[in-house]
Protein backbone atom coordinates (compact mmCIF):
# COMPACT_ATOMS: atom_id res chain seq x y z
CA UNK A 1 0.00 0.00 0.00
CA UNK A 2 0.99 3.31 -0.31
CA UNK A 3 0.74 5.77 2.51
CA UNK A 4 0.26 9.76 2.53
CA UNK A 5 0.82 12.59 5.23
CA UNK A 6 0.01 15.90 5.30
CA UNK A 7 0.46 19.24 7.64
CA UNK A 8 1.87 18.70 11.01
CA UNK A 9 2.00 14.71 10.42
CA UNK A 10 3.81 14.94 7.49
CA UNK A 11 6.15 17.58 9.38
CA UNK A 12 6.87 15.50 12.36
CA UNK A 13 8.01 11.92 10.78
CA UNK A 14 9.58 13.85 8.59
CA UNK A 15 8.11 12.23 5.09
CA UNK A 16 4.91 12.62 3.20
CA UNK A 17 4.87 9.14 1.45
CA UNK A 18 5.99 5.86 2.18
CA UNK A 19 5.37 1.96 0.42
CA UNK A 20 4.18 -0.51 3.02
CA UNK A 21 3.24 -4.23 2.76
CA UNK A 22 -0.23 -5.11 4.24
CA UNK A 23 1.18 -6.08 7.79
CA UNK A 24 0.34 -9.33 9.37
CA UNK A 25 -2.81 -8.64 11.67
CA UNK A 26 -3.79 -5.28 10.14
CA UNK A 27 -7.00 -5.66 8.99
CA UNK A 28 -8.53 -1.74 9.65
CA UNK A 29 -7.47 1.83 9.63
CA UNK A 30 -7.47 1.73 13.29
CA UNK A 31 -4.39 -1.56 13.13
CA UNK A 32 -2.51 0.77 10.80
CA UNK A 33 -2.54 3.76 12.88
CA UNK A 34 -1.35 1.21 15.56
CA UNK A 35 0.55 -0.55 13.95
CA UNK A 36 2.50 2.55 12.66
CA UNK A 37 2.33 4.19 16.02
CA UNK A 38 4.43 1.14 17.28
CA UNK A 39 7.32 2.10 15.13
CA UNK A 40 8.34 4.61 18.07
CA UNK A 41 9.95 7.57 17.57
CA UNK A 42 8.60 10.50 15.80
CA UNK A 43 5.58 7.59 14.78
CA UNK A 44 4.88 7.15 18.28
CA UNK A 45 4.54 11.01 18.55
CA UNK A 46 2.70 11.52 15.44
CA UNK A 47 0.07 8.19 15.88
CA UNK A 48 0.07 8.67 19.94
CA UNK A 49 -3.67 10.78 20.34
CA UNK A 50 -5.39 9.36 17.56
CA UNK A 51 -8.34 12.26 18.21
CA UNK A 52 -6.19 14.48 16.38
CA UNK A 53 -6.64 12.44 13.54
CA UNK A 54 -8.53 11.56 10.62
CA UNK A 55 -8.11 8.83 7.51
CA UNK A 56 -8.95 8.74 3.87
CA UNK A 57 -8.78 5.62 1.75
CA UNK A 58 -8.27 6.13 -2.08
CA UNK A 59 -8.91 9.90 -1.41
CA UNK A 60 -12.09 9.50 0.35
CA UNK A 61 -12.84 10.15 3.96
CA UNK A 62 -12.95 7.19 5.98
CA UNK A 63 -13.53 6.39 9.88
CA UNK A 64 -11.23 3.84 11.74
CA UNK A 65 -13.07 0.85 11.32
CA UNK A 66 -12.90 1.14 7.51
CA UNK A 67 -10.58 -1.74 6.27
CA UNK A 68 -7.72 -1.49 4.42
CA UNK A 69 -6.31 -3.54 1.33
CA UNK A 70 -2.57 -3.98 0.07
CA UNK A 71 -3.46 -2.15 -2.93
CA UNK A 72 -4.61 0.94 -1.28
CA UNK A 73 -3.62 4.48 -0.96
CA UNK A 74 -4.12 5.13 2.80
CA UNK A 75 -3.22 9.18 4.24
CA UNK A 76 -3.25 10.54 7.32
CA UNK A 77 -3.81 13.82 8.07
CA UNK A 78 -5.38 16.52 10.90
CA UNK A 79 -8.49 17.71 10.44
CA UNK A 80 -8.99 20.02 7.74
CA UNK A 81 -8.87 23.75 7.78
CA UNK A 82 -9.17 24.77 4.47
CA UNK A 83 -11.95 27.79 3.26
CA UNK B 1 -25.19 23.25 -15.37
CA UNK B 2 -21.49 24.49 -16.00
CA UNK B 3 -19.09 23.72 -13.14
CA UNK B 4 -15.63 25.29 -12.71
CA UNK B 5 -13.03 23.56 -10.25
CA UNK B 6 -9.53 25.38 -9.74
CA UNK B 7 -6.85 24.74 -6.74
CA UNK B 8 -4.33 26.97 -7.93
CA UNK B 9 -1.38 28.65 -6.78
CA UNK B 10 -2.33 32.40 -9.18
CA UNK B 11 -5.19 34.87 -7.23
CA UNK B 12 -8.45 35.18 -9.27
CA UNK B 13 -10.20 38.03 -10.51
CA UNK B 14 -13.87 37.57 -8.36
CA UNK B 15 -15.36 40.38 -10.66
CA UNK B 16 -14.61 38.33 -14.10
CA UNK B 17 -15.43 34.97 -12.13
CA UNK B 18 -18.94 36.29 -10.80
CA UNK B 19 -19.10 38.08 -14.57
CA UNK B 20 -18.89 35.11 -16.41
CA UNK B 21 -21.42 33.45 -13.94
CA UNK B 22 -24.21 36.21 -14.90
CA UNK B 23 -23.72 35.57 -18.54
CA UNK B 24 -27.01 34.32 -20.23
CA UNK B 25 -29.46 35.83 -17.93
CA UNK B 26 -29.07 33.59 -15.32
CA UNK B 27 -31.02 35.38 -12.68
CA UNK B 28 -28.99 35.34 -9.69
CA UNK B 29 -25.26 34.96 -8.45
CA UNK B 30 -24.29 34.43 -4.96
CA UNK B 31 -20.76 34.75 -4.40
CA UNK B 32 -18.19 34.33 -1.38
CA UNK B 33 -14.47 35.57 -1.35
CA UNK B 34 -12.29 34.13 1.45
CA UNK B 35 -9.04 36.72 2.61
CA UNK B 36 -6.20 35.67 4.81
CA UNK B 37 -7.41 37.26 8.25
CA UNK B 38 -4.54 40.09 9.73
CA UNK B 39 -5.42 39.63 13.26
CA UNK B 40 -3.58 37.83 16.23
CA UNK B 41 -0.14 38.73 14.44
CA UNK B 42 -0.06 37.05 11.25
CA UNK B 43 2.27 37.78 8.69
CA UNK B 44 1.05 35.25 6.17
CA UNK B 45 -0.02 31.58 5.65
CA UNK B 46 1.20 28.57 3.80
CA UNK B 47 -1.88 26.13 2.22
CA UNK B 48 -1.41 22.60 1.60
CA UNK B 49 -3.58 19.90 0.03
CA UNK B 50 -4.19 16.44 -0.85
CA UNK B 51 -4.25 16.64 -5.09
CA UNK B 52 -6.37 14.02 -6.39
CA UNK B 53 -8.31 14.20 -3.32
CA UNK B 54 -8.79 17.77 -3.04
CA UNK B 55 -11.03 18.09 -6.27
CA UNK B 56 -12.47 14.78 -5.69
CA UNK B 57 -14.10 16.06 -2.54
CA UNK B 58 -15.20 19.53 -4.17
CA UNK B 59 -16.73 18.10 -7.36
CA UNK B 60 -18.70 15.69 -4.92
CA UNK B 61 -19.89 18.50 -2.61
CA UNK B 62 -20.92 20.59 -5.95
CA UNK B 63 -23.06 18.05 -7.51
CA UNK B 64 -24.80 17.20 -4.19
CA UNK B 65 -25.35 21.12 -4.38
CA UNK B 66 -26.71 20.64 -8.07
CA UNK B 67 -28.78 17.72 -6.33
CA UNK B 68 -30.78 20.08 -3.56
CA UNK B 69 -30.98 23.62 -5.53
CA UNK B 70 -31.70 24.48 -9.43
CA UNK B 71 -28.30 25.93 -10.55
CA UNK B 72 -27.62 27.18 -13.50
CA UNK B 73 -23.29 26.78 -12.83
CA UNK B 74 -21.16 26.75 -10.18
CA UNK B 75 -17.91 27.53 -9.97
CA UNK B 76 -15.23 27.22 -6.95
CA UNK B 77 -11.86 28.31 -7.28
CA UNK B 78 -9.23 27.16 -3.86
CA UNK B 79 -5.62 28.75 -4.06
CA UNK B 80 -2.20 26.67 -2.29
CA UNK B 81 1.11 27.79 -1.36
CA UNK B 82 2.41 31.09 0.37
CA UNK B 83 -0.24 33.79 0.62
CA UNK B 84 -0.03 37.26 2.52
CA UNK B 85 -2.54 38.61 4.63
CA UNK B 86 -5.34 40.32 2.59
CA UNK B 87 -4.19 38.24 -0.58
CA UNK B 88 -7.57 35.67 -1.45
CA UNK B 89 -7.57 32.30 -0.48
CA UNK B 90 -11.48 31.19 -2.05
CA UNK B 91 -13.80 31.79 -4.22
CA UNK B 92 -17.13 30.59 -4.43
CA UNK B 93 -20.28 31.52 -6.63
CA UNK B 94 -23.69 29.94 -7.66
CA UNK B 95 -25.79 31.05 -10.26
CA UNK B 96 -29.47 30.09 -10.48
CA UNK B 97 -32.89 31.91 -11.67
CA UNK B 98 -33.60 33.29 -8.17
CA UNK B 99 -31.70 34.46 -5.09
CA UNK B 100 -32.90 31.34 -2.12
CA UNK B 101 -31.40 28.92 -4.24
CA UNK B 102 -28.47 30.69 -5.39
CA UNK B 103 -28.00 32.12 -1.68
CA UNK B 104 -27.91 28.67 -0.10
CA UNK B 105 -25.88 26.60 -2.43
CA UNK B 106 -22.89 29.18 -1.97
CA UNK B 107 -23.42 28.65 1.66
CA UNK B 108 -23.50 25.03 1.43
CA UNK B 109 -20.22 25.20 -0.70
CA UNK B 110 -18.30 27.11 1.59
CA UNK B 111 -19.56 25.13 4.73
CA UNK B 112 -18.23 21.99 3.08
CA UNK B 113 -15.17 23.16 1.89
CA UNK B 114 -14.37 24.37 5.54
CA UNK B 115 -14.91 20.85 6.98
CA UNK B 116 -14.38 18.41 4.28
CA UNK B 117 -11.99 19.47 1.49
CA UNK B 118 -8.29 18.75 2.15
CA UNK B 119 -6.75 21.82 2.79
CA UNK B 120 -4.52 22.51 5.81
CA UNK B 121 -3.61 26.23 6.87
CA UNK B 122 -0.13 26.88 8.29
CA UNK B 123 0.19 30.81 9.84
CA UNK B 124 2.96 32.42 10.02
CA UNK B 125 3.70 34.68 13.29
CA UNK B 126 7.16 36.62 12.37
CA UNK B 127 9.62 33.84 12.68
CA UNK B 128 7.32 31.09 14.47
CA UNK B 129 4.37 28.97 12.48
CA UNK B 130 1.76 26.58 13.69
CA UNK B 131 -1.22 24.50 11.74
CA UNK B 132 -4.21 26.40 12.43
CA UNK B 133 -6.55 23.88 14.72
CA UNK B 134 -10.15 22.73 13.09
CA UNK B 135 -12.58 25.19 14.51
CA UNK B 136 -15.62 23.27 16.17
CA UNK B 137 -18.01 25.77 14.78
CA UNK B 138 -17.50 25.09 10.97
CA UNK B 139 -18.49 21.48 12.43
CA UNK B 140 -21.73 22.74 13.41
CA UNK B 141 -22.04 24.98 10.47
CA UNK B 142 -22.20 22.10 8.02
CA UNK B 143 -23.94 20.12 10.06
CA UNK B 144 -27.30 22.16 9.70
CA UNK B 145 -27.19 20.81 5.82
CA UNK B 146 -27.60 16.98 7.00
CA UNK B 147 -30.70 15.34 5.85
CA UNK B 148 -32.05 13.04 8.46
Amino acid sequence: MTLLYFAWVRQKIGRSEERLALPEGVCTVGDLLAHLGARGGSYGEAFADTSRLRAAINQVHAGFDAVVRDEDEVAFFPPVTGG
Amino acid sequence: MTARIRVQTDDFDAGAEIAARAKGGVGAVASFVGVVRGTDGVTSMTLEHYPGMTEREIARHVAEAQARWPLLGVTVIHRIGKLAVGDNIVFVAAASAHRQAAFAACEFLVDYLKTRAPFWKLEERGGNADWVAARAEDEDAVKRWERG
